[in-house]
């Protein structure tokens, strides 16, 4: 290693000291801006939730597949969505990620005691949601398999399995309150003369 | 030509002593009555009512709707104190709370505060009773 140490000079009755010439100053600007990344000054804050939608309310569902639906909100998730469940013997929607801002929350409560505590956190690990990749069929054999009837989609036994452990204690407390189980398989839809900022929840 | 068959309309008029209903305003869904008719568009109301009284001003027809009931021969004009006991001895407030109005009106302001899930009960519970009605109406009719 080339030594970069500075020497010492004497200039008439002073020394001074002379940096090695590797650490002077450039003589020139560099021709070309080296561009740094701009520094992030937000900081990344877990999603926070009205406190209207606290875990065993139920929501109405506004957007998607199942909008109109009166589903029951079971846990917030990490993920910044909520988790809900149909449950799906009542009203056909499955344990199912919802975006908190396409929600209706009502002042109806469900009580969640009983619940499977070990499958929703199984449910809000990352991944438990992402379809299995099927290997995709390239060239003749894809072409040709187009004309075909696709083949009918299966719900994953495991996923089954999870859905009716948490449906099952929320179903025995569900059928002990009158029409209660009337108003979850029941879709929410505006009438005429309903105003929806008018309305109670 | 047959004689000319005339009745007065009962129509509800704007008089000195109609208790009137007010329907906007800082004192919506009080009662008053009608002191003074100031002119076409405004009357002067009290309304000596205790657990919701209106003070004594002048209110804006549009406003108020007139109610059936009449203080009959209040004067004109009449102060807070006449009117309050001509108020209490026409039992006013007794006679609108028995009332339809007062009755469809109240019920209105329930449903209106309901949540979702108890609208739901009530359409559920009409459906039943409407069920219930329907069906002794059709036995009825296929007896006669």
């Amino acid at each position: 290693m080339a030594d970069n140490k500075p020497t010492t000079k004497k200039f008439g009755k002073s020394d001074r000291s002379i940096p090695h010439h590797s650490e002077k100053a450039s003589k020139y600007y560099p021709a070309e801006d080296v561009s740094a990344p701009k520094k992030a000054r937000k900081s990344i804050r877990p999603a926070k939730p009205r406190p209207s939608l606290q875990p065993g309310t139920v929501v109405i569902l506004l957007a998607g597949r199942f909008r109109g639906k009166r589903v029951i909100l079971l846990k917030h998730l990490p993920q910044g969505v909520l988790l809900v469940t149909g449950p799906f013997k009542v009203n056909g929607v499955p344990l199912r990620r919802v975006n908190a801002r396409y929600v209706i929350a009502t002042s109806t409560k469900v009580d969640l005691s009983g619940v499977d505590e070990a499958v929703l956190k199984k449910a809000s690990e990352d991944g438990y949601f992402v379809k299995d990749k099927a290997a995709k069929k390239t060239g003749e054999e894809a072409f040709f398999k187009q004309g075909e009837m696709p083949e009918k989609k299966e719900a994953s036994k495991d996923r089954v399995e999870d859905q009716k452990a948490v449906d099952k204690a929320l179903l025995a407390t569900i059928k002990k309150e009158a029409h209660l189980v009337d108003y979850l398989s029941s879709t929410f839809s505006l009438r005429k003369s309903d105003r929806p900022h008018a309305m109670v929840f | 030509m047959g004689d000319a068959d005339i009745t007065t309309s009962a129509w509800r008029l704007v008089e000195v002593g109609r208790v009137v209903l007010f329907g906007a305003g800082p004192y919506n869904g009080r009662l008053a009555t009608i002191v003074e008719i100031i002119d076409h568009k405004r009357v002067l109301v009290d309304g000596p009512s205790k657990d919701k009284p209106v003070p004594r001003h002048s209110a804006r027809l549009a406003d108020l709707s007139l109610t059936p009931i009449v203080i009959p021969k209040l004067p004109r004009a009449s102060r807070n104190g006449i009117v309050r006991a001509a108020w209490e001895k026409e039992n006013v407030d007794g006679k609108f709370t028995e009332s339809n109005w007062a009755k469809k009106r109240e019920q209105f302001q329930k449903r209106r505060q309901l949540n979702d899930f108890e609208r739901f009960k009530v359409m559920k519970l009409r459906k039943q009773a409407r069920f219930e009605v329907r069906k002794t109406l059709a036995k009825i009719s296929s007896k006669a």
